[in-house]
C-alpha cells in the first residue's frame, strides 16, 4: 500500500497492487467509506484527510458525487483518481440525473444538476454515468439508496425499508448513503430487526450471527442537524465499524455555492446541517 | 465452515479446553487456558442448535459486544471472543467463589451484613453506568466478590450499552429478565434508564433484610404489572426492628419512578456508606402501603405509561454527581469560607440532582493521636459537625441532599483524597489560603488535592485586594 498527495492536494490512497483489482475482504483492511460527497470540496478534503490519518487503505464511494455544491468538476476528478487508484464507486440519483432529464427532483436540486451538467467535461460525464448501481465485494454490498431497488432510489426510513433491503441481499453488510442521516440497522437470525443511531468515534462490532444495512450520513450536506461531514470507517478484520465526523470550513463552502449563483438554500443548509 | 469441536483437549483460536464447569440454559461454560495468560479463564458457549431460544443467542451476542469494552475491577477482564461464522464464544476471567445465590439459604441476613454487601454491589454498578452500561439482571446470581472483597458483576447477556445497537430492543414482545427483580419501566419497553438497576437492587436488599421478595415470584405478566401501581409492604411491617435509616433506602430503592429512586448509583452506595446521615421522611415510619387512593391513581396515570424521550447514561450521570466541599473551620477562614459557599451554590443551583458533602479534617498530632476533647472538655468532633452545619445552612438544601463528615487524620491532604476515591466523589470544591503559616510548613493541601484526585477540582481562592505599590512588588520578584 502506498499513500500520495497528487498536484492538486488531493490525498490519494492506493491499494497494494495499485490497479483497482479486488481484494478478497480477508486480512486486515482498513476501508473508508464516503457517501454523498455532492461536490462538496472543503468537506470530501477534510474527509479524506483524517481517513488517510486513520490508515484507510481503501477507498469505497457510495454515489451523488455531485449534485448541490460547487465544485462539480473537483469532485468528480477527485473520485475518478480514487478509482484509477483501487477505490470502489458506485452510482447515485444526482451522479445519474446528469445524463438523464427525466429525473423528478425538487426545485433546488433540480437547478444545482443544470448547473452542474454545464460544467462537467464529456469523460466527466462519461465516468458519471458508467458507474455501477451497486458494487459486491466478498460479503460487502455497496449501494447508493438500498439493496431491493437500487435504480428507484428509496430512502431507508426506518427499519421496515432497511429489512427489506437486507431481504434482498445475500450479504453480510450492505453500506448505503442517500438519506443523509447516519443509521444502523441489523437482522437477527429470526428476522428481529434492530435500529441504531451510532455513536460517533465508538467503533461497533458488526457481528457474524446477523446481517447488517449501514446507512452512512453525508460527506457534503449532512442533514441531521449537526453540520460536520460524515463518513465511516470499517476494519474488515475486527468488523468493526466506526461513523467519524470531521468539522470542516463549512462558509467556504457556502459561499462558493452562492458565489455560483446557485440557490441559497443550498449554501445555507450547509450552516444548519439540515 | 464445520464447528470445531468443543471437548477437555481440544484447541480454539490459542485456547485450550479444559473441563466443563457448567452446563445452563442458556450456555455452557468450560475452564480454558492460553499460554501467557496466568488469570483462570472461562470460555462462555452458546447453545445455538436448533429448537433452542432465540433468547440464547441475542443474550450471547449482546455479551460479545458488551464484556471487550468493560474495564475495571468489578466486571470479569475479557480475554477474546468468537464469532457465529465459526465457534461463538467468550474468553473471560474465571472470578473464584460462588454468586451471592449461595446465600439464599441464610437470609436474612444481619443488617450490617446486608449494608456492606449491597454497599459494594452499588459502587459495582456505578462504576458499570459510568462506563455507558446497564446491568439489568441485577440478582444474587449475577454478583460474585473478588477474595478483595469488590464486587463483581457478571451475566451482561440482558444488558443495555448507551453507545452500542441495543439487539433486545426488538427481539421480544416481553420484556426479558428476572421477574422478581424486574423494575416496572422495563414493563414498559424502557431500557435506558440506569435507575432501573437500582430498582433491582433494592428488591435484593429487601429480599436479603426480610427473606421475602417485594413483589413475590410471580412470572407471568399481569403478575409483574402489579408494580407499575401497587407498592410492597414496608420492611418494618415484616421485622418490627428494621432499622428506619435501612428502610428509607430501601423504598427509595423501590420507588415505582425512576426519578424518585437514587440519582445514581454512587449516591446510593454513598447513603450505604454513611447510615447515620440518611435523611429519614415518612418512607423510614411506614408501616401500611399506599392507600388504595393512590393505587387507583397511580393506575390510572397516564404519565408513568407514557414513552419517555431517549435518555443519554452520561448526562443522566453528570446531571447527579457527589460534589464535596473541603472545609477549614478554623479562626481566620471566614472569607474564603463565603466564597466556597458561593461556588458551592452555583454549582448546585444547575445541578438538581446532586448531593454535597462538607468535609472538614481534624487534624491529629503525630504524638497525641486520641485527643478529640479541647481543653475544655467539649467534643471537637461534634463541634466541627455543628460548624460544617452552620456553614451548609446558608444553601438551603434538602436535607437528602446533605451529609457532614468530620475526618480524624494527620495529614489532610490524603485523608480528603481517601474520602473522594471511596464514596467515589464527582467534584471537591476545596480552597487555597494565600497567606498561611502552616501552608508555607506544610505545604499546600489544596495544590496536592489537585494534583492527586481522580476526579474535577475546584481550586476557590479569594480575589486579592488591589496590587501593592511598585516598588513593593519589584522586592517581592527579586525576592522570588
Amino acid at each position: 500500500m502506498r499513500c500520495r498527495f497528487t498536484a492538486r492536494g488531493l490525498i490519494s490512497i492506493k491499494t497494494r497492487a495499485g490497479t483497482g483489482e479486488m481484494m478478497d475482504g480477508e486480512g486486515c483492511v482498513r476501508l473508508a467509506i464516503f457517501a454523498d460527497i455532492h461536490a462538496n470540496r472543503q468537506a470530501f478534503e477534510a474527509c479524506l484527510a483524517v481517513a488517510h490519518a486513520r490508515g484507510a487503505e481503501r477507498i469505497i464511494c457510495l454515489g451523488d458525487v455531485v449534485g448541490y455544491g460547487a465544485d462539480p468538476e473537483w469532485a468528480v476528478d477527485a473520485v475518478m483518481g480514487l478509482v484509477e487508484d483501487g477505490a470502489i464507486a458506485v452510482i447515485g440519483n444526482h451522479d445519474h440525473a446528469i445524463g438523464n432529464h427525466s429525473e423528478t427532483m425538487n426545485a433546488e436540486a433540480q437547478a444545482a444538476i443544470e448547473w452542474t451538467r454545464g460544467r462537467l467535461s464529456g469523460p466527466q460525464r462519461r465516468f458519471l454515468a458508467e458507474l455501477p448501481l451497486k458494487r459486491q465485494e466478498g460479503d460487502r454490498l455497496y449501494v447508493h439508496s438500498e439493496a431491493a431497488h437500487p435504480a428507484r432510489w428509496r430512502y431507508v426510513h426506518g427499519t421496515s425499508e432497511a429489512a427489506r433491503s437486507i431481504e434482498a441481499t445475500a450479504a453480510q453488510v450492505t453500506f448505503c448513503g442517500h438519506i443523509h442521516r447516519p443509521a444502523l440497522y441489523s437482522m437477527s437470525s429470526a428476522a428481529k430487526m434492530t435500529s441504531f443511531i451510532p455513536t460517533s468515534e465508538v467503533p461497533v462490532q458488526l457481528l457474524g450471527g446477523r446481517r447488517w444495512l449501514a446507512v452512512l450520513g453525508s460527506v457534503g450536506q449532512p442533514r441531521d442537524g449537526n453540520p460536520a461531514a460524515s463518513f465511516a470507517m470499517l476494519d474488515t478484520s475486527s468488523r468493526e465499524i466506526t461513523y467519524c465526523r470531521v468539522p470542516y470550513d463549512v462558509e467556504a463552502a457556502a459561499e462558493r455555492i452562492r458565489a455560483n449563483g446557485l440557490p441559497h438554500w443550498l449554501a445555507d443548509r450547509l450552516l444548519l446541517g439540515r | 465452515m464445520a464447528r470445531p469441536s468443543i471437548e477437555p483437549g481440544a484447541e480454539l483460536d490459542g485456547f485450550t479446553i479444559g473441563e466443563r464447569v457448567h452446563q445452563g440454559g442458556m450456555a455452557t461454560l468450560w475452564t480454558v487456558t492460553r499460554p501467557g495468560i496466568t488469570a483462570p479463564l472461562l470460555m462462555k458457549i452458546p447453545r445455538i442448535s436448533e429448537g433452542e431460544d432465540p433468547a440464547a443467542i441475542v443474550s450471547f451476542e449482546m455479551e460479545q459486544m458488551i464484556l471487550p469494552r468493560l474495564a475495571g475491577p468489578h466486571v470479569p477482564a475479557c480475554f477474546g471472543t468468537g464469532d457465529f461464522d465459526r465457534q461463538p464464544y467468550v474468553v473471560i476471567e474465571r472470578i473464584p467463589g460462588k454468586t451471592l445465590y449461595s446465600r439464599i439459604g441464610e437470609l436474612p441476613l444481619p443488617y450490617e451484613e446486608a449494608r456492606i454487601v449491597v454497599g459494594r454491589i452499588a459502587t459495582a454498578l456505578a462504576d458499570l453506568h459510568r462506563q455507558n452500561v446497564i446491568h439489568h439482571d441485577i440478582k444474587p446470581s449475577s454478583v460474585m466478590f473478588r477474595p478483595s472483597g469488590e464486587c463483581v458483576l457478571i451475566d451482561f447477556g440482558l444488558s443495555h450499552h448507551n453507545q452500542l445497537p441495543d439487539l433486545l430492543q426488538e427481539e421480544f414482545r416481553l420484556p426479558y429478565g428476572t421477574a422478581p427483580y424486574m423494575a416496572p419501566e422495563r414493563l414498559l419497553g424502557v431500557r435506558d434508564d440506569p435507575r432501573s438497576d437500582l430498582f433491582s437492587l433494592g428488591v435484593l436488599l429487601y429480599f436479603f433484610t426480610t427473606g421475602e421478595r417485594p413483589f413475590g415470584e410471580s412470572e407471568t405478566l399481569r403478575g409483574m404489572r402489579r408494580r407499575l401501581w401497587r407498592d410492597p409492604y414496608p420492611p418494618r411491617k415484616l421485622r418490627a426492628d428494621y432499622p428506619p435509616w435501612l428502610q428509607e433506602i430501601v423504598l427509595r430503592c423501590l420507588e415505582i419512578e425512576p426519578v424518585w429512586r437514587y440519582p445514581t448509583a454512587a449516591q446510593l452506595a454513598f447513603e450505604l456508606a454513611h447510615p447515620d446521615q440518611v435523611k429519614l421522611t415518612a418512607r423510614s415510619e411506614r408501616l401500611q402501603r399506599d392507600p388504595l387512593s393512590t393505587v387507583w391513581r397511580r393506575r390510572f396515570n397516564r404519565d408513568l405509561t407514557q414513552p419517555k424521550p431517549k435518555s443519554d447514561i452520561a448526562a443522566q450521570l453528570a446531571a447527579g454527581p457527589i460534589v464535596v466541599v473541603a472545609l477549614d473551620t478554623e479562626e481566620g477562614s471566614a472569607a474564603l469560607n463565603v466564597c466556597l459557599r458561593r461556588t458551592a451554590a452555583q454549582l448546585l443551583a444547575t445541578l438538581p440532582s446532586a448531593r454535597l458533602a462538607c468535609l472538614n479534617v481534624l487534624r491529629l498530632g503525630r504524638i497525641t493521636l486520641d485527643r478529640t476533647l479541647d481543653e475544655q472538655g467539649n467534643n471537637k468532633h461534634i463541634d466541627r459537625m455543628v460548624a460544617l452545619r452552620h456553614w451548609a445552612q446558608p444553601l438551603e438544601l434538602d436535607e437528602s441532599r446533605l451529609t457532614v463528615h468530620v475526618l480524624e487524620a494527620i495529614d489532610p491532604a490524603s485523608a480528603i483524597l481517601e474520602f473522594t476515591a471511596v464514596n467515589q466523589v464527582d467534584h471537591i470544591v476545596i480552597g487555597a489560603r494565600q497567606h498561611s503559616m502552616l501552608r508555607a510548613l506544610l505545604g499546600s493541601v489544596s495544590a496536592r488535592v489537585a494534583a492527586e484526585a481522580a476526579c474535577t477540582v475546584t481550586v476557590v481562592r479569594p480575589r486579592r485586594l488591589a496590587s501593592a505599590p511598585e516598588s513593593a512588588r519589584e522586592v517581592a520578584a527579586d525576592q522570588a
